[in-house]
């Protein structure tokens, strides 16, 4: 992934404390991601684990894909509470979500292992915001995010809201994860 | 120079400077890289893909390979993975694989990593599973990282770090008989939520924590991860020393230290031990703690007594204490976490019996030593709730599908609670049974 500064989508909508088993069930870590045909078949099982009522908030019972077999989900935003990610250090729940189309998640403040995760495969943006967004945006709602101007604009609601400044992991972000950042600074050989 | 927590000065030391501040990004030197069948494929893959086809790990000597997720299994995939691992041994020479079906095979890698020598104060340990923590246990840093960077390190044997503020729990006074270190563990977490402690260490302390054996000071770092922390640590004392010694064949050299006087906590908890109450975290976050006096009667359909954090000899001998001579009334699994553990309930006796024959007298079910149904896994896993019932486990996490099924309810709790809530079909307060 490149980082692109305009992000554009369709909002997921979850909770508080949504942890690697929701986001990648134990059941599913079988896939080795090393193995790009095994990578897709993430998208399709990202997110399985959370229970159908928490599922696409405020009103819940919304399947994140359209149909079970699809690798690709309709939405690539996904909008959370508090401590995403928490849980196991497995590299496959921010891989699931970038194979499921997801470009960045917009959360209150992450669990550790899953953004240095997320940053370090460049697999998608983990962006926090001091709003409780979660309760704000709701599932379906077309969102812009500016990475530069670090803004949330809610295209269906009209509301726009502020993000946290990416700060240091932008130069990783942008190079496209840790491999590709370490060799542009001469730290691996090209 | 200013006065330094434990984990700032391994920091410092791993990364040739003299001091380090919380919030410094740090380059440091590992000294073991772990990695295990689950995320195994995956960082080797990272290695290969980025090193190149024929690169070899930074030092033979420093990587371990401990399968342990999936593990007694007829699931291809699962099966397939620990293929890729012996594959990789294979051209790397790495002479520290634990592999399945060998006389090798240990099972749960964070239990197996101190009984083979793999744990020494002073240390940088990172493995590719988040209760990689549990080592801190020995004076260490020891933390979870995933395939990338684990996949940096095996080339590089360097990574960086961001140094974290040390969070600081002091225990005062001795363990009643009642309590074990997962209820103190689950008492912290309570406090301070699954998220309490993110981006910071946490540092235990005090002579309840000194007055604990090494498994149960493993308890109580295990469980740092399920407050969001980076890493848990306490100082190495004797007890540490005789341990890692007892278990190191290759006699490596260690550093001990310990926190600076006047070294500066983010926050420090002081709690008396005697004070404390029987714990369990309710379904679904390990934070959602309750004191079994007043969750007691709950009905239960099982109980699960295994894994890092549950599955030592201290937590059998616990469970042994209140299952001897008795049955219980729920299906009730029990796996040692590693084959060590397993020879060793062959053989330990309480009142002339083994403590594999009070469990299997009680009518418990034994696994074999892996991770098994502490993480769901596969369908046909040992333990695992493959329906909507509601478990007591000494396992270390209850989110939602944890253990299998995604409405089954999952309660965290000692294995002396769980024992004696085995025993009743109901939560039980261990108190009845122990005095």
């Amino acid at each position: 992934m490149k980082l692109e500064n305009i992000i554009q989508g369709k909002a997921y909508v979850l909770g508080d404390n949504i942890d690697t088993d929701q986001i990648i069930p134990a059941e599913y870590l079988t896939l080795n991601p090393a193995i790009p045909e095994e990578y897709r078949q993430f998208g399709r099982h990202a997110l399985a684990g959370v229970p159908a009522a928490q599922g696409g908030l405020p009103k819940g019972h919304v399947p994140f894909h359209k149909n079970p077999t699809d690798l690709v989900s309709g939405f690539q935003i996904i909008v959370a509470g508090r401590n995403f990610g928490c849980g196991s250090s497995r590299e496959h729940a921010p891989i699931a979500l970038d194979a499921a189309g997801i470009k960045a998640v917009v959360a209150e403040f992450y669990a550790r292992i899953f953004y240095r995760n997320a940053v370090n495969g460049g697999y998608i943006v983990p962006a926090e915001t001091a709003e409780r967004l979660c309760e704000k945006v709701c599932t379906g709602d077309e969102v812009r995010i500016n990475l530069e101007a670090c803004t949330l604009e809610n295209l269906t609601t009209g509301e726009k809201h502020s993000l946290r400044p990416l700060g240091e992991v932008v130069p990783i972000l942008e190079a496209g994860g840790v491999f590709p950042y370490a060799r542009s600074k001469g730290m691996l050989p090209a | 120079m200013a006065a330094q927590t434990l984990t700032e000065k391994i920091l410092a030391r791993h990364s040739g400077k003299n001091s380090v501040e919380p919030g410094e990004n740090i380059w440091v030197d590992v000294d073991i890289l772990m990695t295990h069948d689950v995320c195994g494929p995956g960082t080797i893959g990272v290695f290969h893909q980025n090193f190149g086809r024929d690169a070899k790990v930074w030092n033979k000597e420093k990587v371990v390979i401990i399968p342990d997720h999936y593990i007694f299994t007829a699931d291809k995939m699962a099966n397939r993975n620990v293929d890729v691992l012996r594959a990789f041994v294979k051209e790397q020479g790495l002479p520290h694989f634990y592999d399945v079906g060998s006389e090798r095979y240990k099972g749960v890698c964070h239990i197996a990593l101190p009984e083979e020598g793999h744990t020494r104060p002073g240390e940088i340990l990172l493995g590719t599973d988040s209760h990689t923590c549990t080592a801190g246990a020995f004076g260490e840093f020891a933390t979870g990282i995933g395939n990338t960077d684990a996949g940096f390190v095996m080339g590089t044997g360097k990574t960086w770090l961001k140094v974290p503020p040390t969070l600081r729990f002091v225990f005062n006074g001795d363990l009643p008989p009642y309590l074990m270190a997962k209820d103190l563990i689950l008492a912290v977490i309570g406090d301070i939520g699954c998220d309490g402690a993110t981006y910071q260490a946490m540092e235990f302390d005090g002579d309840g924590v000194y007055a604990l054996n090494i498994e149960e000071r493993m308890t109580l770092c295990n469980m740092a991860i399920e407050a969001g922390g980076k890493n848990g640590i306490i100082a190495a004392d004797q007890k540490t020393i005789d341990f890692v010694k007892s278990r190191d064949k290759a006699s490596k050299p260690f550093v001990v230290e310990k926190s600076d006087a006047g070294a500066r906590f983010a926050r420090e908890f002081v709690y008396d031990v005697k004070s404390l109450r029987p714990v369990v975290a309710k379904p679904h976050s390990p934070d959602n703690r309750a004191y079994v006096d007043e969750c007691k009667g709950t009905k239960l359909d099982r109980a699960y007594i295994g894994s890092c954090t549950g599955g030592k000899m201290t937590d059998f001998r616990a469970a042994a204490k209140i299952l001897a001579g008795k049955e219980v009334k729920i299906d009730t699994f029990v796996v040692p976490a590693t084959t060590e553990v397993a020879r060793t309930l062959k053989t330990e006796k309480l009142g002339g019996k083994t403590l594999e024959e009070i469990f299997l007298n009680a009518g418990a079910k034994i696994g074999e030593a892996s991770c098994a149904a502490c993480l769901g896994g596969p369908s046909d896993t040992f333990g695992r709730l493959n329906q909507a019932i509601r478990c007591i486990s000494t396992t270390n996490r209850n989110f939602p599908g944890r253990m299998g099924h995604k409405q089954a309810e999952v309660f965290l709790a000692s294995p002396l609670t769980v024992a004696a809530s085995a025993l009743t079909g109901q939560i039980t307060d261990p108190r009845e049974y122990v005095s």
